[in-house]
């Protein structure tokens, strides 16, 4: 009975809201590390997981057998660097090919605004960065990579932003699939898709698990046509978003809308780590959905038509135009800059894509307040249209429960959400699909017992004499035994024949023989007896060897019959039978037959 | 020891095969073909190793096999079958078997039939121990050949006692290890089926398990199974699992295929979203459940966009967006309600239409247009994801819904909000989409005059952006305008810009946007008498003016003209013969006014111009058979040739240019051809250019005569009083007199002959074609290097245009007068409406270097062949006996030329 141990990777003090992700999994003897993220909230050591808690003080690279990174956000990955440099590990590190090309970009980014700009230390630095991608291993999509003898890991698409992979992870007939965010309902991007694999734990975030959303088709639609009134009417819309994942979404959507609609206005996208991000995009073309790879055979759709690069002096122009600018919730930067100068005239419209955290100019707007404060005792009268659109690629319940039908796990690992919801989708997912679910707590285990199927190697020779016994195929529906000897030798087991079991194990074989004797009473001598058996033997089982030897006996297969009568009594015979352990079958055949022979 | 027992059954069975083969080679011999079943025999025979028959099995399966031969190359293979004991060779044959069953001219039973005959008292057991047989081989290749053999020929007839049926032996394969022979014993029993066999009902549960299967190919021949079986036993009632209920089977099927909508692979859910359409016995009540759905946000029921929009409208308050978490979540949801994976119909299309794959997403809006098209009430609700689908990132998807849309137009009513999606569209760059949106405009039924305003506005900018659009926009504010009359009626004094009091400026004539605007008033006031009132001087005026230059979009506002072509008709009726007094003027007069009648009433134009074209015929024919000119000399007949010609060129037009017709029209045109070439004869004997050539076309012209009354001997009682009639029973004197005599009597009967009387047919109209692009208007010649080619954009659209893909060509002539006919490739038609294409093609022009640029010219031609036009009835009849006769094939220009300036340059050293 082999044993895979999930435990979610204690954070001092995190809460429940979105952060950290680091899963520990023991599978098969083997220590896999899924994800190695970090919490934005902190500016302290509480920000990255606390390494101490696996070995003690022991190396990383001793106690880890690899580490996975599932997608380039920096709740994924942010530790990374801080672990295999700081902390430690020598051990490989496997990502998708996207992934280890945009992560260094956002590590780096990071790095230069807690350390730069923040002025810390005790923070990596940028060669940290790069040695750390060294130990990077690429995966490719579909393709097993063997990490040991034992462990191999495959990927696949999941949803959520460029790069994302769900992994299935193997040891002997273990197996666990790790995913996050994959976005099978709501369309996007990339679609999400596993084998019928029946892994023993699916671990899944739950995040989004109480919401079913509406069809992605319907925000958008929505979206495209509030910057399209808003041109039309001659005003600027301001779309402040963060650099990666939504904002290529974003760009993609309006680059075919005004190719659809044949519109002339202008677009605009703040340069800077943008234009590194597309670039990443563009060549990871095949890494995006149907319709940005069927446009490919075209031209690359990230090969923008209609966005431009932007230039501060721009947001002077006039006439309409359509500017996308970092960073995404307005409270410092580029977008800000753009939005102080915009607010006043109500043709224009901001649309914010994603959330805002409270006290940001962006959260502010989206309340409602019309007047805000800048600093330096300036107020800032907000005249323009202020939009909020949900463009969020997590999954929700749905694509989980769909993600569970596809691949039919054994058991269900929940993580990464609040206790309340996740009750619930665990509610349905035992009710539907009736398996057991675990929702650990943060530094907890959840323990699950697998059932592990054994291996045995069976000679062909032994194979082929079975299969030829019982017609040429096996019927499945009908289990079939065999006769066979079970070896166990260093550490492997082996089904032989009998007779090959002896010679490799160097014995003798013994014979076993039974014999049994029957009371008759039969008025003939003893061989007229015997020769009535004989015959009658002889005339019921047709096919079988029945010889009747000279010495008095009669041989059927390996039965011996012999007949002898008491002294007392001549009528009295008695019918000495014996068999060998291997005639057993036959014998009770004969028997019978010969019984009734004698009580005619 | 069954293994050796079977072996020994096999062995003792071939021995059989041989002897029985053995007798019968005289049989083989009979057979006309006999060569090849032999040398395959001899070739097996010879074949020392399976490799080597192999190998002769290949290339006997490259070569044809004639029918008549195929029934003892079936043998021979049946019998190596048995002898063969390696499986490859097993496979190749048992396929081959399958192939040869399919050869035409040679009826699949025959292999059984073949065996039965061969094999006498072992064949009811044949068919069924080869496959049962080998049905157990242990290769999933000869068990899956197998499988298909016995759905090709399986019998079809009830299976005899000690048989198994034919669907329990294929259904004991629903269970194999192997997923290619669970598919293969799917397809044969989809075969069966096919093949007119009633599929068991107990076969039902069997398929309804392997839609779980772990393999695509599987679910997918699956869904197939459990389809046709819920087209056969709709109304049987099956159980529903863990509950006392039961339900009709053509639902529990539905259920189940709609699950698979939601598949894991997506060949399956484009499978299983087709077939659902197809399942209309469903009951309303699942057929609403595809289009549930239900959001949540943090446990809390969200509403969807689609209901959010629906309050609004209900509400009277305009679809503003603007309100910040306007979708925030209402009420608690109970956690028990919520169903987070569809089970059974539940949001089946709700999935379809979010497929990532957009082949899903095209197989679902078929689907719906399927189901919404019998069923109105679902119509009406799938109605928002319809319009929704209006807005799907892949071109085609789009076009396909708006294609649906309009198929299921009848049944519904578009609200605001939903119009003003779909008008969203009309700003496609695409042209077919926008033109596939103004046809689905034309059929659209709107719900208020805001409607109606909006969509004006919205074609409008849509004129002005994509001006190329005209016609089409205007032909869709025809139909916007006579659709909804009373909806337009309080708009009117707006959309013209009128004042009560004051007189407001004219609106310039020639701007597109005021045409449009006009287009509609004027369709709505047909139907609504108060209209016209609220119109000012100068719309009276521009009435009339547009009543002229665009009668197809304009429609008569009070006078009825319906009858006027009958009593123009009846008025020519009059004249008796072509020698009447007065009667050419009378016909002039006719021609004119028929002509104008087919400019002003579009629907009539067919039949005023048939008309008009018929007459003028006559007219011709009676002018060149006047007196006085017969008097003048020789050299001036050629007038009188040309006329000859014209009449001829004008009879091919009626009879091919016109669609409707009947075998009684056909026969009148036929009628004149035969006067214009009598008169053809007269000519040509005044010419006297020898007697030879004289003879041989007096013969011609006899029999053209013959076959006129072969061919139109039902049509004669109507031809009384006509050239033909008096020509006929002048035929037995024709025929024997000379020539000159001949000519002699012809002129004569010609002249004496009345004027045929037209009977319109019910239905004719005239096949037109209109050049829109290039418009001839450019001054920019089109530069190119000489020797190269260069393309040239063609758009048209033609009307009662019959099989188009083969008649229609374009025809290029250059200056010089060299002039090319191109034929346009079939893909380039498309089909907008019915009795209408669009031909967008491109044809590719070269020329020699010329020294300045100069005009082509772009037409269209009708091409036709009198003895391949289907329409006409008799043509089979004269293939048969006169294959060369009569065959005229031309072309009849039957559009505008256009012209187009181009300029081909020297090429550069």
């Amino acid at each position: 009975i082999g044993k895979i141990t999930g435990c979610v990777f204690p954070l001092q003090g995190a809460g429940q809201d979105v952060g950290r992700s680091c899963i520990l999994v023991s599978i098969g003897g083997k220590n896999i590390m899924l994800d190695c993220g970090m919490h934005m909230g902190y500016n302290d050591d509480r920000r990255f997981p606390d390494f101490s808690y696996i070995t003690q003080n022991g190396r990383l690279t001793d106690f880890l057998d690899c580490v996975i990174i599932s997608h380039f956000h920096l709740d994924h990955c942010g530790a990374l660097p801080y672990m295999s440099e700081m902390v430690g590990y020598d051990g490989p590190i496997y990502m998708t090919h996207p992934t280890k090309a945009i992560c260094p970009i956002l590590l780096e980014d990071f790095r230069k605004i807690t350390v730069d700009k923040k002025g810390e230390t005790n923070f990596f630095t940028s060669q940290m960065i790069k040695d750390c991608m060294k130990k990077v291993v690429p995966l490719n999509l579909h393709q097993t990579v063997q990490v040991d003898d034992e462990l191999e890991i495959k990927a696949y698409y999941a949803g959520h932003v460029l790069g994302a992979a769900m992994v299935h992870i193997k040891v002997g007939s273990e197996s666990v699939v790790y995913t996050v965010s994959v976005n099978k309902y709501a369309k996007s991007h990339i679609s999400a898709w596993i084998d019928k694999c029946r892994p023993d734990i699916l671990i899944s975030e739950s995040t989004y698990a109480t919401t079913i959303r509406d069809s992605k088709r319907c925000r958008e639609r929505d979206f495209l046509k509030k910057v399209h009134e808003t041109i039309e009417r001659g005003g600027k819309v301001l779309i402040p978003v963060f650099a990666l994942g939504r904002a290529q979404e974003l760009c993609i959507l309006l680059e075919t809308f005004w190719e659809r609609m044949n519109l002339k206005a202008p677009i605009y996208f703040s340069t800077g780590l943008t234009e590194k991000a597309n670039h990443y995009y563009k060549l990871f073309i095949t890494w995006t959905n149907q319709k940005i790879r069927k446009t490919f055979v075209q031209r690359n759709m990230f090969e923008f038509k209609h966005i431009k690069a932007f230039d501060r002096s721009y947001a002077d122009n006039p006439g309409p135009m359509v500017v996308f600018a970092t960073p995404g919730m307005l409270h410092a930067g580029q977008s800000l800059q753009i939005f102080k100068k915009w607010a006043g005239n109500e043709k224009n419209m901001v649309i914010m894509p994603g959330y805002c955290v409270q006290g940001t100019i962006g959260h502010k707007i989206l309340n409602g307040q019309r007047k805000l404060e800048m600093e330096g005792r300036a107020t800032l009268d907000v005249k323009l249209q202020v939009e909020y659109m949900s463009f969020s690629a997590h999954a929700d319940a749905k694509g989980i429960m769909q993600l569970i039908r596809m691949a039919e796990p054994r058991n269900m690992l929940l993580v990464h959400g609040e206790a309340v919801k996740m009750e619930f989708l665990k509610g349905k997912i035992e009710q539907e699909f009736s398996i057991d679910c675990y929702m650990p707590a943060n530094g907890e285990t959840a323990t699950v017992t697998t059932n592990p199927s054994v291996p045995v190697d069976i000679s062909l020779n032994l194979l082929k004499r079975e299969m030829a016994l019982g017609g040429p195929l096996p019927d499945p529906k009908k289990p079939r035994t065999m006769h066979g000897t079970l070896i166990m030798k260093e550490n492997s087991l082996k089904l032989v024949s009998s007779e090959q079991a002896l010679k490799e194990l160097g014995l003798n074989e013994h014979q076993l023989r039974f014999t049994c004797r029957v009371q008759l009473q039969d008025p003939h001598s003893d061989p007229d007896t015997l020769h009535r058996i004989y015959t009658h033997l002889k005339s019921v089982l047709k096919g079988y060897t029945i010889q009747h030897l000279p010495d008095g006996t009669v041989m059927v297969e390996s039965i011996v019959i012999k007949v002898s009568s008491s002294a007392e009594d001549t009528n009295a015979k008695v019918l000495l039978l014996s068999w060998s352990y291997q005639g057993g079958e036959y014998f009770f055949t004969a028997l019978c037959i010969v019984k009734r022979l004698m009580y005619q | 020891m069954a293994a050796h027992l079977k072996k020994r059954v096999y062995e003792e069975f071939s021995k059989v095969v041989q002897v029985t083969h053995e007798e019968a080679p005289a049989k083989k011999l009979r057979l006309s073909k006999p060569s090849k079943s032999a040398a395959l025999h001899v070739d097996l025979c010879k074949a020392s190793s399976s490799t080597d028959a192999l190998q002769y099995l290949l290339t006997f399966s490259r070569k044809p096999v004639e029918a008549e031969s195929v029934e003892g190359v079936v043998r021979i293979l049946l019998e190596h079958y048995y002898k063969e004991t390696d499986s490859s060779v097993r496979l190749k044959i048992a396929s081959l078997l399958g192939l040869l069953s399919k050869t035409p001219g040679f009826s699949p039973d025959c292999i059984v039939d073949d065996a039965i005959n061969t094999l006498s008292s072992e064949s009811k057991k044949h068919l069924d121990s080869f496959t049962s047989g080998n049905l157990s081989d242990s290769s999933f290749g000869v068990r899956t050949k197998c499988l298909q053999l016995l759905g090709c020929l399986g019998l079809l007839e009830a299976p005899l006692a000690a048989m198994r049926d034919v669907q329990s032996i294929i259904s004991d394969y629903f269970g194999d290890q192997d997923p290619r022979v669970r598919t293969a014993a799917l397809k044969a029993m989809l075969q069966l089926h096919e093949r007119g066999m009633k599929i068991h009902q107990i076969i039902y549960d069997q398929a309804c398990r392997l839609l779980s299967d772990d393999y695509e190919q599987v679910r997918s021949a699956a869904v197939q199974m459990v389809w046709v079986l819920s087209q056969l036993y709709p109304e049987s009632i099956v159980p529903i699992p863990s509950s006392n209920e039961e339900i009709r089977l053509v639902d529990d099927a539905f259920g189940k295929i709609s699950h698979m909508v939601s598949d894991g692979s997506w060949m399956v859910r484009v499978q299983a979203a087709k077939t659902l359409g197809s399942m209309l016995q469903v009951s309303p009540h699942f057929l609403e459940q595809t289009l549930d759905k239900k959001l949540m946000s943090d446990l809390r029921r969200k509403r969807t966009a689609h209901e959010r929009a629906k309050e609004l409208f209900a509400s009277g308050e305009f679809s503003s967006g603007r309100k910040w978490a306007d979708d925030a979540p209402k009420e608690k949801l109970d956690t028990n309600t919520v169903n987070l994976i569809a089970s059974g119909a539940c949001g089946a299309f709700v999935h379809g239409l979010e497929d990532e794959m957009f082949e899903v997403r095209n197989a679902a809006v078929e689907a719906l247009c399927q189901l919404a098209r019998s069923s109105p009430s679902f119509a009406e609700k799938c109605l928002d994801f319809l319009v929704d689908m209006f807005n799907d990132e892949i071109e085609e998807v789009r076009l396909q819904s708006i294609h649906v849309l309009r198929q299921i137009s009848t049944h519904i009513t578009l609200r605001e909000d939903q119009l003003d999606t779909v008008l969203a569209v009309l700003e496609d760059s695409s042209r077919d989409i926008r033109e596939a949106l103004h046809e689905l405009l034309c059929f659209t039924n709107v719900s208020t005059k805001e409607c109606i305003q909006l969509a004006l506005l919205e074609l409008l900018k849509n004129l002005n952006k994509y001006p190329t659009d005209r016609s089409s926009v205007w032909k869709c504010l025809k139909f916007l305008g006579s659709r909804h009359p009373t909806l337009v009626l309080p708009l009117v004094p707006e959309l013209l810009s009128t004042h009560p009091y004051f007189d407001t400026p004219e609106p310039d004539m020639d701007d597109p946007a005021y045409i449009a605007v006009l287009v509609l008033v004027f369709n709505a006031a047909t139907s609504c008498p108060t209209m016209p009132a609220l119109f000012s001087d100068h719309t009276f005026r521009h009435y009339a003016y547009l009543r002229d230059s665009l009668s197809h979009l304009v429609p008569p506002l009070r006078v009825r003209t319906d009858l006027f072509l009958q009593q123009s008709l009846n008025r020519v009726s009059t004249i008796q013969n072509l020698e009447a007094a007065g009667a050419p003027e009378l016909l002039d007069l006719t021609i004119r006014d028929l002509q104008r009648l087919g400019e002003l009433q579009t629907e009539l134009a067919g039949a005023a111009d048939f008309c008009a074209t018929f007459l003028r015929c006559q007219l011709l024919l009676m002018k060149a058979l006047q007196e006085k000119l017969w008097n003048i000399s020789v050299p001036l007949i050629l007038k009188q040739n040309i006329t000859v010609t014209a009449v001829l060129d004008e009879s091919y037009k009626l009879e091919f240019l016109y669609s409707g017709l009947e075998n009684r029209q056909v026969a009148t045109i036929h009628h004149v051809r035969l006067q214009a070439k009598a008169l053809q004869l007269i000519l040509a004997a005044r010419t006297r250019h020898g007697l030879d050539s004289l003879i041989s076309s007096c013969e011609k012209f006899l029999q053209d005569v013959e076959s006129f009354q072969r061919l139109f001997l039902t049509e004669l009682p109507h031809l009384q009083d006509s050239f033909v009639e008096k020509l006929l029973e002048l035929l037995p004197r024709l025929s024997s007199c000379k020539p000159v005599e001949q000519v002699k009597i012809l002129q004569t009967t010609l002249r004496q002959s009345g004027l045929l009387q037209l009977r319109l047919p019910e239905q004719i109209h005239r096949a037109t074609a209109t050049i829109i692009e290039p418009t001839g208007e450019s001054d920019n010649p089109l530069r190119f290097t000489s020797g190269l080619v260069v393309a040239l954009d063609i758009d048209a659209t033609l009307e009662h245009v019959q099989d188009p893909q083969n008649s229609v060509k374009v025809q290029v002539l250059y200056p010089d007068g060299q002039s090319h006919v191109i034929h346009p490739k079939p893909a380039d038609f498309r089909k907008p409406g019915p009795n209408r294409h669009r031909l967008i093609t491109q044809v590719y022009l070269s020329h020699t270097a010329w020294t300045e640029p100069s005009q082509i010219e772009v037409r269209l031609l009708l091409a036709y062949s009198s003895s391949c036009s289907s329409r006409l009835g008799w043509t089979d009849a004269m293939d048969s006996l006169h294959p060369a006769e009569g065959t005229v094939e031309g072309t009849i220009p039957f559009s505008k030329h256009v012209k187009v300036f181009i300029m081909p340059k020297p090429a550069r050293r």
